[in-house]
């Protein structure tokens, strides 16, 4: 078939939803670990060295609140561009 | 579980009530055996209990939920509810090497360890942004299915086929040696009957309801391994931080740990044993550099010490004592280097304490940069393997929209972020427990649990008077990494029924994964290599059976490999997933994003990333014996680092320099992108 104005639009602000969520993800993953020395010895945060703390438990919730985003956000962009598949309940 | 005539949300209501009834039995059934435990029950029959009765629960579950239909067999029907498929994708990912190895690595290697706990987490944002819901509108059986349809042609399918076998069957012999390592331990059964016990478990389950057995059991195994990891870290918690979470304020924890260290570096009786070991070594290392004379030197020495005391008439059991020396004497100057090379080995317990979150130690900025970029490199591999492991990526085609694939990505994070935050948690609180209680008490005095899995197995735990003094020092004891799990409930004074529950969710873990693995090996082979490539007109019933058929095989081999030992596990678990990196995940990505990937593209691509892969891990890994430089010093593991771009690269080359995919193909990632799409003539799920 052949894809509407609106349609192009729908990818389009998808692409742009997941190259900020990727770019997120990439800063708090290889990013932190490149300062991981630096960020150990600027501060620490509830008792842990930032780097440490970062990599055992900040961007692991980091990672789960960016699925949780994205799937929300997603919903909502179908809903938006009358691609969604309905209510399944 | 549910006959079709079912609603969706009938469907959902009803398991909520299963597994809530579950959970509450499965605690029931604890406190029961905690019970029985006060009244008098041995260990053993606690060991037994648990053994039998989860295992038996997992094979109840696959008779119930048996099936012969294909789209049940395949994706469980495709109305898995987020959550559940979350609970078991969760069992799915954490294997045995999660549940027991991990806190045991970041033990032993403080920060650097934690690259293993970012790279199994943060790859689920790579599944969700880019390949999760795409696949579930795509909606076929297999990943080979996809790349199939999505390149056309049956080199594409074939070449997904060997990658998705190669990947799990590498993963799946680790998972079985995990099963008969704790059936073993469990039960004190030998180590082969246990790997065949926990097959049968394994096999009844899956064979009799393909991925709907597999999903309800691992929705179950993950219940029995949270609850198994919580127990005790709640309990350790409480003790050390005075609050049931210690996750949030282990922080200071480490910090009075990081004293203990200073303390411990600083200690004189330390530094005393740690000259000692570090007198051995370089003995050892000066004998190796001229063998036969040190031989001779050594050998005149214990010999003269003997005839001295002989001449001195020294007390018979000194006599005695020299006697023995000289008798133990290494017979040639081969033992006796095999001997000197494990003393210059010791060099390493003459090293003080690493600071637990020190990021990336060496001696020169040049060796930081080095373990940095090591880093780097598991962080990279796990991360896109983890987005390229079919025995993952399977189960998003279970659920039953796009929706409810993108939340079950969240869900399956959820579930895995619990025990993965845990772990580094774990590790520093059973580090300061030992570095305070163990460390510094008398050998006459041993805490129970020390002494006990000394006796056990001395590669867990082995603490020896090295300087004599009477009191243990932190350089006299070594730990193997798996002892962290397996003993913290008796590091926190836990009765025995919490080991007995670590080591059933330990199985649970172990279980749960080979369930995945062997069952995606078992579909590769009867879904896209019989059915697809060899004979299109089988009957469902003959896929079917099949592929339990192959199930079957695929267990037994992989539990021969096993029962071979194959070396080094982490090695062979960690090249699963660059494989998978460099081979699956830059087709699968690009096939999606961008239109004008062609076959050509893909297959070169494949071949490409597939070949520098596994060319730097022969050419590099030690086991191989080639042994040539490392690029920029990047060990052979993390080989996906370079595997991965090179895909890309040609991928992206060969298909500008190919014709652009037909019109249908064109069609279908158009149809895949969008969840619901008015007016699509693409049909592309399987039911």
């Amino acid at each position: 078939m052949q894809l509407t104005e609106r349609h192009h639009e729908y990818w389009r602000k998808n692409l742009v939803i997941t190259a900020i969520l990727f770019a997120i993800w990439f800063v708090f993953t290889f990013v932190e670990i490149w300062f991981a020395r630096e960020l150990n010895s600027s501060m620490t945060f509830l008792g842990f060295p930032l780097a440490f703390y970062f990599s055992a438990q900040g961007s692991l919730a980091i990672y789960v609140a960016l699925i949780g985003i994205y799937a929300l956000i997603m919903r909502k962009l179908d809903k938006e561009y009358g691609v969604d598949e309905g209510d399944l309940e | 579980m549910s006959t079709p005539a079912f609603s969706q949300s009938t469907f959902n209501r009803n398991l909520k009530k299963y597994y809530t009834f579950y959970t509450g039995g499965f605690i029931l059934f604890l406190l029961a055996i905690a019970l029985a435990e006060q009244l008098g029950m041995s260990r053993a029959w606690i060991g037994y209990w648990f053994l039998f009765a989860t295992i038996a629960l997992y094979a109840g579950i696959g008779w119930m939920t048996r099936t012969q239909d294909v789209a049940e067999y395949y994706v469980a029907g495709r109305r898995v509810p987020s959550f559940f498929n979350g609970m078991a994708t969760g069992a799915d990912w954490m294997s045995a090497a999660s549940f027991i190895g991990m806190a045991g690595t970041l033990f032993l290697s403080g920060y650097d360890g934690l690259a293993w706990v970012m790279g199994w987490t943060g790859g689920f944002c790579l599944v969700a942004l880019f390949l999760a819901p795409y696949l579930r509108k795509f909606g076929q059986f297999t990943i080979p299915d996809f790349l199939a349809e999505r390149y056309g042609g049956n080199i594409v399918r074939f070449m997904g086929v060997i990658c998705a076998i190669t990947c799990s069957f590498v993963y799946v012999v680790a998972q079985i040696y995990g099963v008969g390592l704790i059936v073993s331990r469990m039960t004190g059964l030998e180590f082969g009957v246990g790997v065949f016990v926990g097959l049968a478990g394994i096999l009844v389950c899956a064979m009799l309801g393909g991925m709907r057995a597999v999903t309800w059991t691992q929705v179950a195994q993950y219940i029995v391994l949270i609850i198994a990891y919580m127990t005790p870290v709640v309990w350790l918690g409480v003790k050390h931080t005075g609050i049931p979470v210690p996750q949030f304020a282990y922080g200071y924890t480490l910090q009075k740990l990081g004293e203990v260290e200073k303390k411990i570096t600083a200690d004189p009786k330390e530094q005393e044993v740690r000259k000692i070991f570090a007198d051995r070594a370089a003995a050892g290392r000066a004998a190796l550099a001229s063998p036969d004379k040190a031989y001779a030197e050594g050998k005149a020495k214990v010999e003269k010490n003997l005839a001295d005391l002989k001449a001195a008439n020294a007390p018979a059991e000194k006599i005695a004592e020299a006697e023995r020396a000289v008798a133990a004497y290494p017979a040639n100057v081969n033992a006796a280097q095999v001997q000197w090379r494990r003393e210059a080995g010791l060099a390493a317990r003459a090293a003080p304490p690493r600071p637990h979150a020190q990021a990336f130690p060496g001696a020169d900025e040049a060796a930081q940069n080095t373990a940095r970029l090591n880093f780097i490199g598991i962080v990279f591999c796990m991360m896109f393997g983890t987005a390229a492991l079919p025995h993952i990526l399977m189960r998003y085609y279970t659920t039953p929209s796009v929706q409810e694939a993108r939340t079950s990505v969240f869900w399956s994070l959820v579930c895995i972020f619990i025990l993965y935050f845990t772990a580094p948690c774990l590790a520093v609180l059973a580090k300061y427990d030992m570095y305070t209680h163990l460390v510094g008490s008398s050998f006459a005095s041993l805490p129970a649990w020390a002494s006990a899995w000394a006796k056990v197995d001395p590669s867990l735990l082995s603490i020896v008077d090295i300087n004599k003094d009477g009191i243990v020092q932190l350089a006299e004891i070594v730990i193997g990494g798996d002892l962290i799990v397996l003993a913290t409930p008796e590091i926190a004074g836990l009765p025995y029924v919490v080991s007995g529950l670590v080591a059933a969710g330990g199985l649970a873990a172990a279980l749960s994964t080979a369930d995945g693995l062997l069952l995606t090996i078992a579909n590769a082979l009867a879904h896209d290599f019989y059915y697809k490539l060899i004979d299109p007109t089988a009957t469902t019933a003959r896929r079917v059976f099949l592929s339990k058929f192959l199930l079957v095989c695929a267990a037994i081999t992989a539990a021969y490999v096993t029962s071979l030992k194959p070396g080094d596990i982490l090695f062979l678990v960690g090249a699963a997933f660059s494989l998978g990196a460099s081979s699956f995940f830059p087709c699968l990505v690009m096939g999606i994003f961008w239109k004008r990937a062609s076959k050509w593209g893909a297959i070169i691509g494949m071949g490409a990333g597939l070949g520098i892969c596994v060319y730097y891990m022969v050419t590099r890994y030690p086991f191989f014996g080639i042994n040539m430089p490392l690029w920029f010093g990047l060990s052979p593991v993390s080989a996906g680092m370079f595997g991965l771009p090179v895909s890309m690269i040609t991928i992206f080359i060969v298909s500008w320099l190919t014709p652009a995919p037909p019109k249908e193909v064109q069609e279908l990632v158009e149809h895949v992108r969008y969840p619901n799409l008015v007016g699509d003539n693409v049909v592309s799920e399987a039911r």
